[in-house]
């Protein structure tokens, strides 16, 4: 019980880590990692339901079978994310908006 | 300066307010995960009824390939989703020029992706009868790819794009072939015939496992190859199968 229960509290503690991120920092790359640690604590909280003393019955295999779809999903979720924000980062004129105050580079923009 | 001053800002209003929410929220779901009774049933029964005619003995691999295959299949389609979005997006920014490998380097993925290689085979074989089966083969067969990526061999930009691209749809459609078959032939999707569940495992496993492994690769990759690059360069130094 006692080991189900740390499990549990530390998959959630480390979601609502993720949660406070993804919500209050604007960067891209930190939201994905935001996204990535709240996936890994629904995946402890997940793993930890089915867990089982030694020797008392069987192991609960379709919580494992999900978190094992699961990271699969997360992995290619984070792929296709970073490389959205890559796109993001190139297409968009973040530099010239943060370099205002050097006016060469915010003529060759006008030009 | 400014910089250093806006690493440690202080939270604002709204801010406070929403760790407020956050730790409330966070409290509410550990009251009710710890009122959770131990003694749930789940389905560990369920499964271990149907062991016997699922064809393999590992129950997770039950799960995963027979009692729910449908939902492995979808995520293998997801997987190619994913690919398909970013080779869609951007080609891959491999270097355009020749780099100087190191010898240690060029030993240690000589020895290792064979062997890499090996340890995903046999992950997919055992999938079976103990933990392991076809993500787990094609993570580390994704490994071996990116090991390979990283250690910038000539020859991973001259790569053609058509085996790629069979390789990636190899699994989704060896997959989606065999649900279709058993709706052919038992009436059920995914319903295999009775005493050909194992291997029909065995194959839908390996054949996800090799496109799983590509897939990880090019997402690591970043980027649809990029062939034009191959036209307009002269042939790299090293022939193929020298360098590795």
């Amino acid at each position: 019980m006692i080991t189900t229960l740390l499990y549990s509290m530390t998959g959630l503690i480390l979601f609502g880590m993720g949660l406070f991120t993804l919500i209050v920092h604007s960067h891209p790359l930190r939201k994905i990692l935001a996204v990535n640690v709240m996936s890994t604590g629904v995946f402890l909280i997940l793993i930890a339901t089915a867990y089982t003393p030694l020797g008392q019955g069987e192991v609960d295999p379709v919580p494992h079978a999900m978190v094992l779809t699961g990271i699969v999903v997360s992995v290619s979720v984070t792929a296709l994310a970073l490389i959205l924000a890559c796109r993001v980062q190139e297409t968009s004129n973040l530099d010239l908006l943060k370099k205002k105050t050097v006016p060469e580079t915010a003529k060759e923009s006008t030009t | 300066m400014p910089k250093t001053r806006n690493r440690h800002k202080r939270l604002d209003g709204f801010q406070r307010l929403f760790l407020l929410l956050v730790v409330c929220l966070i409290t509410l779901l550990g009251c009710i995960l710890s009122t959770i009774p131990n003694s749930a049933p789940g389905l560990a029964d369920a499964v271990a009824r149907l062991q016997e005619r699922s064809g393999v003995k590992s129950p997770v691999t039950a799960v995963l390939l027979n009692f729910r295959a449908y939902d492995t299949m979808l995520e293998v389609v997801v997987l190619l989703l994913a690919v398909i979005g970013s080779w869609s997006l951007t080609k891959s920014p491999l270097p355009e020029q020749d780099t100087d490998i190191s010898p240690v380097q060029m030993g240690v993925v000589r020895l290792l992706a064979p062997v890499m290689c090996l340890v995903a085979a046999y992950l997919v074989w055992q999938g079976s009868h103990l933990a392991g089966g076809a993500f787990q083969g094609g993570a580390i067969l994704g490994a071996a790819g990116v090991l390979i990526l990283v250690s910038d061999f000539p020859w991973i930009r001259t790569i053609p794009a058509l085996p790629l691209r069979i390789g990636l749809v190899l699994g989704p459609l060896f997959f989606v072939g065999i649900a279709l078959c058993c709706l052919f032939f038992t009436g059920k999707l995914l319903g295999y015939p009775e005493g050909t569940a194992g291997w029909l495992i065995l194959l839908i496993e390996a054949a996800c496992a090799l496109s799983i492994g590509i897939t990880l690769a090019s997402l690591f990759a970043g980027g649809r190859p990029d062939n034009t690059m191959k036209k307009i360069q002269p042939p790299a130094k090293h022939p193929p199968g020298k360098s590795l």
